[in-house]
């Protein structure tokens, strides 16, 4: 990790810090756009779905594809965005009126941008969501292009007349989709508030809610995305949350998951993909590129625990991680790069019972395959 | 932590030796933070991954603890850390 100010660029600084965060602005955006065009994933006209919880990182990623879609011609992005925000208020501990005062500052924000936007309640989740989409048959080898084409051949048989469907404010629906006109935005029943506490309360340790919360969100999301009409959703984990996460699903007994669980594209879901494009920036370019180009965010109280000391996992990993980057700048890069090398082989169930109901991973039922977890512990160990 | 105020405008009371990021740090835990001061702090600096900004640079170019504040200078504490 490098670091940032009017001396860390060379012959820039003498012309100021003007010039400078010219510099690292062009490289930010430069990098949005190189991972998406390396990997080459989503297609021209695709309706995206930008998850945007209101933090440092996806309010950056906001940016960026505002960013990208304001460019010229050659080097503009070319999908078609929409922002999800999930308001998880209830299990944050936050009153009715604070989460009221969130939901309206994330309005105000999304509102911004220009772009369509739904804001839904954790409370929503129907039951139902628990079982994955009919996957979409893709065959592994095909280049991008025939890719791109098969794509187009789709959205024409589909009989896209409703072209501007996603370009617009989705018009008012049944409480998930805002309205067109700024009003205050309507908590869920207070009953099914409760319910979700329920469930919450229910589940014991910090590590084990955390886990609940990431995988009741996702579940949301895609949700959406699918009723939506939406086939990719982008989240903004960074390099740092990527590395923080692959050696917590080590411990968390999920390591023959960390494929699917960091890594650039996860297909585990069938019929929307979610892509991860900021995983190649460190949380402190995040943090600096905030700070120098004023990207508003909005931050949500922490999940509450009893315990002050070591609360959860990931907290423990978080902070021996962050500790030993201090003192050795390449840590953080070497566990997200070691976690490179994973395949997401081990997480495609054989069959349909085989699969997990809230991961959507395979069930690891033989005790004799430790192949993924080893592996990935043996990998990590030889840092 | 500082009672939910994001912005501090401090005068510093004259000291013989000059001030650095070092006493400053060592202010702000006696005088702004209201709680947990270990969220904050870590030994004699912050808890790894709070990045300091001196006047937007990044504190590791001005010499971290060391540098010595200078009048109106800004100096920003931004959190990496995630909440849950």
């Amino acid at each position: 990790m490098g670091t940032w100010g009017p001396g860390g660029c060379g012959p820039h600084h003498v012309l100021g810090l003007c010039s400078y965060s010219n510099c690292f602005r062009e490289y930010f955006v430069h990098k949005f756009r190189a991972m998406l065009g390396k990997n080459r994933i989503i297609f021209p006209g695709e309706k995206v779905l930008l998850a945007v919880s209101g933090g440092p990182a996806s309010s950056a990623m906001l940016r960026q594809v505002q960013e990208g879609l304001s460019r010229e011609t050659a080097k503009r992005l070319r999908f078609i965005p929409s922002v999800i925000y999930v308001d998880e208020g209830a299990v944050r501990g936050q009153s009715p009126a604070q989460r009221e005062q969130s939901l309206a500052c994330m309005e105000t924000l999304l509102q911004a941008t220009g772009f369509p936007y739904y804001l839904v309640h954790l409370e929503q989740l129907p039951a139902s969501i628990l079982r994955p989409g009919p996957t979409t048959p893709s065959e592994p080898n095909v280049s991008y292009k025939e890719a791109v084409e098969g794509f187009i051949q789709q959205q024409r048989q589909k009989g896209y007349g409703d072209q501007d469907s996603g370009t617009s404010l989705p018009g008012p629906g049944n409480g998930e989709s805002p309205e067109g006109p700024p009003s205050a935005p309507r908590l869920p029943a207070a009953a099914l508030t409760q319910e979700l506490l329920k469930l919450f309360g229910a589940v014991q340790t910090l590590t084990a809610k955390e886990e609940l919360l990431q995988m009741l969100r996702i579940h949301l999301i895609l949700h959406t995305a699918r009723t939506k009409g939406y086939t990719k959703v982008m989240t903004g984990e960074t390099c740092t949350r990527v590395a923080i996460k692959l050696l917590t699903n080590l411990a968390l007994g999920r390591g023959a998951f960390l494929a699917v669980d960091t890594g650039f594209k996860d297909d585990r879901h069938g019929d929307v993909m979610v892509v991860r494009p900021l995983r190649e920036y460190m949380a402190k370019e995040i943090a600096f590129y905030n700070h120098y180009f004023n990207v508003p965010t909005v931050i949500a109280p922490p999940l509450p625990t009893k315990r002050r000391d070591k609360p959860s996992f990931r907290h423990i990993v978080e902070n021996f991680l962050l500790g030993l980057q201090k003192d050795f700048p390449s840590t953080i890069s070497t566990v997200y790069r070691t976690g490179e090398k994973m395949s997401a082989d081990h997480a495609k169930p054989s069959c349909e019972s085989q699969r997990c109901l809230l991961c959507l991973c395979a069930l690891d039922l033989d005790g004799g395959e430790w192949g993924g977890l080893w592996g990935g512990i043996r990998r990590l160990g030889a840092l | 932590m500082f009672d939910g105020v994001k912005k501090h405008q401090v005068t510093l009371p004259c000291q013989p030796e000059p001030w650095d990021i070092r006493n400053l740090l060592q202010w702000i835990k006696e005088n702004l933070l209201k709680e947990r001061p270990e969220l904050f702090m870590q030994g004699e600096s912050v808890r790894p991954g709070i990045l300091v900004l001196i006047n937007d640079a990044d504190w590791e170019l001005m010499g971290e603890l060391d540098y010595k504040l200078q009048d109106q200078d800004t100096v920003h504490f931004i959190s990496t850390l995630h909440g849950g």
